[in-house]
């Protein structure tokens, strides 16, 4: 009916494009030092050896709850997050296991990107069939549900580290950053600055990674973050299926081992409940800084203010 | 022009095809990279597992058949296409005479109602709220609490369910646990067997639907944002159009197109996720059939779910492919 007139909508032209200050970004790399920090401070002072099977008292509820019915013991102040059936100390299990789910993530959110840079720059820079040949794999790839291949492959394999964990993750992780960062060269291939190098004698190579590369860095850590939190979703997934590691505790070896033990049924809530709870920190942490970078590199989201 | 092009829909089928094709390849190679014989180590598996395995000749004979593995790989890998192609899966190992086809057949009518009806909410839910919080004219009100209902987003689909189990199946009791449907009733048409769908189906959708829908929502948003300051929404507000017509016509029909594109490429994930959403829920579907073979280390069965869940996603991303050119009538001669 009216509010036809607003305001012009940037009326002080900001003197730099990007302000790496952002609300969002800062709140999500918070939670995230939160949570590393409670991870190392951990390590040093409380007895990860207790992560390991029937090194406590089973069944404990946390410290301030107590659980009707036989079976279950009064909380002890020794496991202040309770145990779990196989006789593990919850807070042993989400110091250790925190670090070992997001590594994965990071593994293989790293190689991912790197790797869809890459093919990203070459097929928005050159054109023609290198451009065709990597736009029709990256679809293709990412029309795959990943994860039913994924639960296929480990499915073969008997035992399973983090670092292999990463690498099979990553095979999946490369047709969205490839996506991203060719839609983005394709713009800035025909700015000045790149006409300008071109004109110059600079040879391809030089031109991607001495003009383009620096103008991708803010796209390309866009596509981290929010690969990183695809990545640790996907590894999350497997593992509550039970195809995760088994040496070496996870947050989602966690939960797959309390749905094993009918923990729902039982009210054991703390038993999923803690690593849930851990892991949504790690997700809303990386996807508040993923909004946030998204931000920066598209100024006009921040308009409208709230939201 | 509206319609699809004899150009784009060519282009359309063939990434249908080259999709199944390089899921059925990936579906061929990786037990082949397993280390050994995948039907020695099959059997071997199953009778330690078993102890004894009964009519094992039998089901040797139909693997030898199915994977036919004394032929040289090539004729192997066309074999084994054909197959794939006649909808021919073989044999699952842990129910042995069923065959995998009709386990899969049995399955696929669970998922297939609960992802798209999900699906379809979370877009649509998504989509309004988006367009709701990226258009000026909303009510601060509206804006200030509409983005509660977005609080889920970061969180994958299955945790939502673990939590949804714990408050309304275990802690308030208004929901059943598990399964598809209460026990003692039978898939007929009757309105007491699908109040029971419902009543089963609304857990595992609600936590699809809820972590899903922040995505389309942030994507509308962003859009509408975007599309505000174009001279079209300049001149049609200009021009003395009613607002509720500036708002679809012009904001919300433009800001849409590239949340359709982003529907398509995000199917495979949704599918993925809903695999242990299934899981978590006893949900008789295809994800709940895969983790059965998992379990059972029921090989064909893996295999075979996961290659109809290929083919199911790249028919409906070729569907959204379809019909994207009837919403977006420029892509016909632009990429067309």
């Amino acid at each position: 009916m009216n509010e036809v007139e607003h305001p012009p909508e940037e009326v002080a032209l900001p003197t730099r494009d990007y302000s790496w200050l952002n609300g969002k970004l800062i709140a999500g790399a918070t939670i995230l030092l939160c949570v590393l920090l409670f991870t190392l401070l951990g390590r040093l002072f409380w007895d990860v050896t207790l992560a390991r099977v029937a090194s406590c008292p089973l069944n404990l509820p946390p410290i301030g709850f107590t659980m009707p019915g036989p079976g279950f013991q009064p909380a002890q102040a020794a496991h202040p997050l309770g145990t779990e059936s196989s006789g593990r100390d919850m807070l042993a299990l989400l110091i250790t296991g925190t670090p070992n789910s997001m590594l994965i993530g990071l593994i293989a959110a790293a190689i991912g990107i790197a790797v869809g840079t890459m093919l990203g720059m070459a097929a928005g820079f050159l054109g023609g069939w290198v451009d065709a040949v990597v736009r029709i794999c990256s679809d293709a790839v990412i029309t795959i549900p990943s994860l039913a291949v994924l639960i296929v492959i480990s499915s073969y394999v008997s035992e399973i580290d983090i670092k292999s964990m990463g690498l099979l993750l990553a095979l999946f992780a490369w047709p969205g950053a490839t996506r991203v960062i060719r839609a983005q060269v394709l713009t800035l291939r025909e700015r000045g600055y790149v006409q300008m190098a071109r004109l110059s004698g600079a040879s391809t190579p030089e031109i991607l990674v001495c003009e383009l590369l620096p103008n991708l860095l803010p796209f390309i850590a866009a596509t981290f973050t929010a690969s990183v939190s695809g990545n640790i979703l996907a590894a999350t997934g497997l593992e509550a299926l039970g195809l995760g590691p088994s040496r070496v505790p996870t947050l989602g070896m966690t939960i797959f081992y309390a749905i094993r033990g009918a923990a729902i049924l039982r009210g054991m809530w703390w038993w999923w409940g803690l690593p849930i709870l851990m892991l949504m920190l790690v997700f809303t942490g990386l996807f508040l800084m993923a909004i946030g970078l998204d931000e920066l590199v598209n100024p006009r989201l921040r308009g409208s203010g709230d939201a | 022009m509206r319609g699809i092009t004899k150009g784009y829909l060519i282009k359309r089928i063939a990434m249908l095809l080259i999709t199944v094709w390089l899921g059925l390849t990936l579906m061929f190679i990786i037990p082949r990279l397993a280390p050994g014989d995948p039907i020695s180590a099959m059997v071997s598996r199953l009778s330690a597992q078993a102890g004894r395995v009964e009519q094992s000749e039998q089901m040797i004979e139909a693997w030898r058949e199915r994977f036919g593995l004394d032929a040289p790989l090539s004729i192997q890998y066309l074999r084994y296409m054909g197959n794939s192609f006649r909808f021919r899966l073989g044999y699952s190992m842990a129910y042995f005479p069923t065959t995998v086809e009709e386990m899969v057949l049995r399955a696929m009518p669970w998922t297939l109602g609960l992802l798209t009806l999900a699906t379809l909410i979370s877009f649509m839910v998504g989509i309004a709220i988006g367009a709701l919080l990226g258009w000026r004219p909303t009510p601060r009100l509206v804006r200030t609490f509409l983005p509660i209902t977005l609080c889920f987003t970061s969180i994958p689909a299955f945790m939502l369910g673990i939590l949804l189990t714990y408050v309304f199946a275990f802690g308030l009791r208004v929901f059943p646990f598990a399964g598809a449907y209460a026990r003692g009733l039978s898939p007929e048409y009757s309105w007491e067997f699908v109040a029971s769908v419902v009543h089963h189906g609304t857990l595992p959708a609600a936590a699809v639907v809820l972590t899903s829908m922040g995505h389309w929502a942030l994507g509308m948003r962003a859009m509408m944002i975007t599309n505000a300051g174009e001279d079209y929404m300049v001149l049609a507000q200009a021009k003395g159009l009613r607002p509720s017509r500036v708002f679809w016509m012009y904001g919300v029909r433009n800001a849409i197109l590239p949340q359709v594109t982003a529907l398509a490429l995000s199917i495979g994930a949704i599918a993925g996720g809903s695999i242990i959403v299934e899981y978590i829920f006893t949900y008789p579907g295809m994800g709940y059939l895969l983790y059965q073979g998992i379990v059972n280390n029921d090989y064909p069965l893996i295999q075979g779910v996961v290659f109809v869940l290929i083919c199911g996603v790249a028919v409906a991303v070729f569907i959204i492919d379809l019909l994207y050119p009837f919403i977006d009538p420029r892509i016909t001669y632009e990429r067309g």
